[in-house]
């Protein structure tokens, strides 16, 4: 090549190529997609939650969507009750679907684990209720204190994994967390738009509605 | 270096008409790329203050990313380790470590590799050199911002992407423009006719750099569509920024350091332009059964197998430059790291192509493999051909040798030996995980444990590479501090002799 002129213009085509064809084109085509009945905006504490999980990464080892069940086992797994659409995630900003499962999938997590107890003591010490885990612990999304003020939520902690005195109160923050990863069940159907694409990936899905 | 009469010294060949057109073009139009030594040097000259910069900054980071990857690599073994720091926990230590390398060790070193280059390729001194340097000085303000934030618990939540928005990434835009308008005004002011195919590679990386940044950043995307970008994004930050760079890196030394001008224009062509239509189509292979459409990702699945084209193309290219000349590794460290970066290339390359099909993504996807294949990419490929960069740009800068073959050697075996414990064992452990959480008769509790062995093996692995990376970052000060009497008389590494050719033009067998 002899011109600086085809470098740039050859260059900035192919981007640009693959620009429309991966994000121009699917964000037209998605921009109808309405969420599903069942599916409720988050609350303000939710998403107060949802920042508190996206500021201490936890989509490093999390991920948050079911996979097609045609090559996978994510719904034997018990993760979820069908593979997950693009309409479960119409609140989701920025995505959360995560790239690693060091630990577990999340996107029904609220189904699984209802219980709120059990999330706050295990994000305090994963370890005082799973063993062989290698979460890390958030000690610092509770407040340690000497006494706690009439209206504290104390976390009630196995003695081993318990400070010598004093009492640990839950914050807004790790409530928040909770009730984020409470609200976290997309086991509703989504009849109309179930996606079966019959040979797997290859298959021609439809579009916007896979 | 007579590089002209190395033809005849090539084995008899089937002469054809594309044959002698494909040699034409790589000899004659090389031989006017191509510099003596006394106008190298000036040219080195006009961009040495930016070039200096940048490796300094990009060593600083370099180190700092090594402790930050520690500490993420124990907290796998000992998940309280400084569990109670809330800055220091997992999730902001991992994204830290990963900014930090990609940001500021290798853009910063690939800035500095890019600006010394273009003087050279374009046979022009450096055009805007202090737009240069201002560059390499706001991105880093803007790294270092984005990473203090990042740790303080301010992310712009995507992967690749997770520095603030409006905080760190309009620094990096600006700086990265500074540096790519100096790059283009050189490229601009140049002397030679033919555009060597390194210039393609780093001229192209910085609109590509600026578009695909400022894309991935645009805060207008929500749900799936944001996975969209975010993986579009991030593949092409690999793609289109840290390979493309380091390609033309590769495609500059090898030829300078084995004296012998690369095999094939037609390949290099097909390298690149390749790379530019395929690559740039592979990200949703991160999404492979994820809520897409279905057609995205068949078409990055696509695309992912057509990169066995230029991939091959420059495997071929660069291997046949240097075949035969192996031997020169004993004499250029620089090469050592080179040849072993552009085998990793190839390799990390087909490794990719592999994980993107389904049958295999099913096992490994969500597992430790993809850290594995990350680190054969970033570090493998594109540390190893940094490493050897410095180690060829920085003595003609600073006009001494480095002083110690053994803390090189050093450098070598402990950063070599431990990233291929750390592939191999953590890619190994990845499939076993995989596997275990592929069997819903398996509790989950069964992948966790059988990644715990190798999450083992990759923290030792750490702990040799930081070592590696210390000694090197001593070398490159003790280099710097060293006196200019301490010049030795025949210097191991400073101008290595292409081994079959001498300077009269005459050739030679060894």
């Amino acid at each position: 090549m002899t011109r600086a002129i085809i470098l740039f213009f050859g260059a900035m085509a192919t981007l640009l190529f693959a620009l429309v064809v991966l994000i121009i084109l699917p964000n037209a085509m998605m921009s109808n997609v309405e969420a599903p009945p069942d599916l409720k905006p988050y609350t303000q504490e939710e998403l107060l939650g949802r920042q508190v999980y996206i500021d201490n990464g936890c989509v490093y080892c999390h991920s948050q969507q079911v996979r097609d069940p045609a090559f996978t086992t994510d719904v034997a797994r018990g993760w979820g009750s069908r593979p997950s659409v693009p309409a479960d995630y119409v609140f989701d900003k920025p995505h959360l679907l995560g790239t690693m499962r060091t630990g577990p999938d999340l996107i029904n997590v609220g189904v699984r684990l209802p219980d709120a107890q059990w999330h706050l003591l295990h994000l305090y010490q994963p370890r005082a209720l799973v063993p062989w885990s290698i979460m890390p612990p958030y000690p610092f999304l509770f407040e340690h204190k000497e006494a706690a003020a009439p209206d504290d939520t104390i976390l009630t902690i196995p003695e081993a994994y318990a400070p010598e005195s004093g009492v640990v109160v839950v914050t807004d923050e790790a409530r928040a967390l909770v009730a984020y990863l409470l609200a976290l069940k997309r086991d509703y159907p989504v009849s109309a738009q179930a996606p079966t694409p019959p040979e797997g990936e290859t298959g021609e899905g439809e579009g916007a509605t896979k | 270096m007579a590089v002209e009469n190395s033809q005849s010294t090539s084995e008899p060949r089937q002469e054809n008409v594309v044959e002698n057109a494909t040699r034409r073009d790589s000899v004659i139009d090389h031989s006017k790329v191509r510099v003596n030594v006394a106008e190298a040097a000036r040219l080195d000259r006009s961009s040495r203050f930016p070039v200096l910069l940048g490796f300094t900054l990009a060593i600083i980071w370099l180190l700092e990313g090594t402790l930050l990857g520690d500490i993420a690599s124990f907290k796998f073994d000992f998940p309280d380790f400084l569990g109670s720091q809330e800055y220091l926990t997992f999730g902001r230590v991992r994204p830290a470590h990963l900014n930090a390398m990609v940001y500021g060790w290798a853009s910063t070193a690939m800035f500095a590799v890019s600006l010394w280059m273009m003087p050279r390729l374009c046979r022009t001194p450096l055009q805007w050199p202090g737009l240069a340097t201002g560059g390499i000085i706001v991105w880093n303000i803007g790294v270092y911002i984005g990473i203090v934030l990042l740790m303080a618990g301010v992310t712009d939540g995507l992967e690749w992407l997770e520095m603030d928005n409006t905080m760190a990434d309009p620094l990096l835009v600006i700086g990265a423009a500074m540096v790519g308008a100096s790059i283009w005004k050189t490229l601009a002011a140049r002397n030679v006719d033919h555009l060597y195919v390194s210039v393609w590679y780093v001229a192209a990386s910085y609109p590509w750099l600026a578009i695909i940044f400022i894309a991935g950043n645009l805060p207008i995307y929500e749900g799936v569509e944001s996975a969209a970008i975010n993986w579009f994004y991030g593949h092409n930050a690999l793609g289109l920024w840290l390979t493309t760079i380091n390609l033309g890196l590769i495609y500059y030394l090898l030829p300078k350091i084995v004296g012998r001008p690369i095999y094939s224009y037609w390949l290099s062509l097909i390298g690149f332009w390749g790379l530019a239509l395929f690559y740039s189509l592979n990200g949703m292979h991160h999404l492979i059964g994820g809520p897409m459409p279905s057609w995205m990702i068949a078409t990055s699945i696509t695309a992912s197998i057509l990169m066995v084209i230029p991939v091959v193309a420059v495997g071929i290219n660069q291997h046949m430059t240097i075949a035969g000349r192996f031997g020169a590794m004993r004499y250029s460290p620089a090469l050592t790291f080179l040849v072993l970066s552009a085998m990793a290339y190839t390799a990390v390359s087909l490794q990719g192509i592999l994980t993107a099909l389904v049958n295999v993504n099913r096992v490994t996807h969500f597992t430790h493999w993809t850290i594995a294949h990350s680190h054969l990419g970033v570090y493998m490929f594109v540390t190893m051909s940094l490493f050897g960069g410095i180690y060829y740009i920085l003595p003609r800068l600073i006009g001494r040798e480095w002083p110690s073959a053994n803390m090189i050697r050093a450098h070598f075996l402990l950063v070599g030996l431990g990233m291929v414990i750390y592939v191999v064992t953590l890619g190994g452990g990845g499939v076993m995980q995989g596997l275990r959480m592929l069997d819903p008769s398996l509790p989950f509790q069964a992948s966790v444990e059988a990644a715990k062995p190798w999450l083992l093996t990759r923290s030792f692995a750490a702990v040799l590479i930081s070592i590696g990376h210390v000694i090197f970052a001593a070398h490159a000060l003790m280099l710097v501090l060293r006196g200019r009497s301490s010049v030795p008389e025949d210097p191991p590494f400073f101008f290595v002799r292409p081994v079959l050719v001498r300077n009269d033009g005459t050739t030679h067998q060894p």
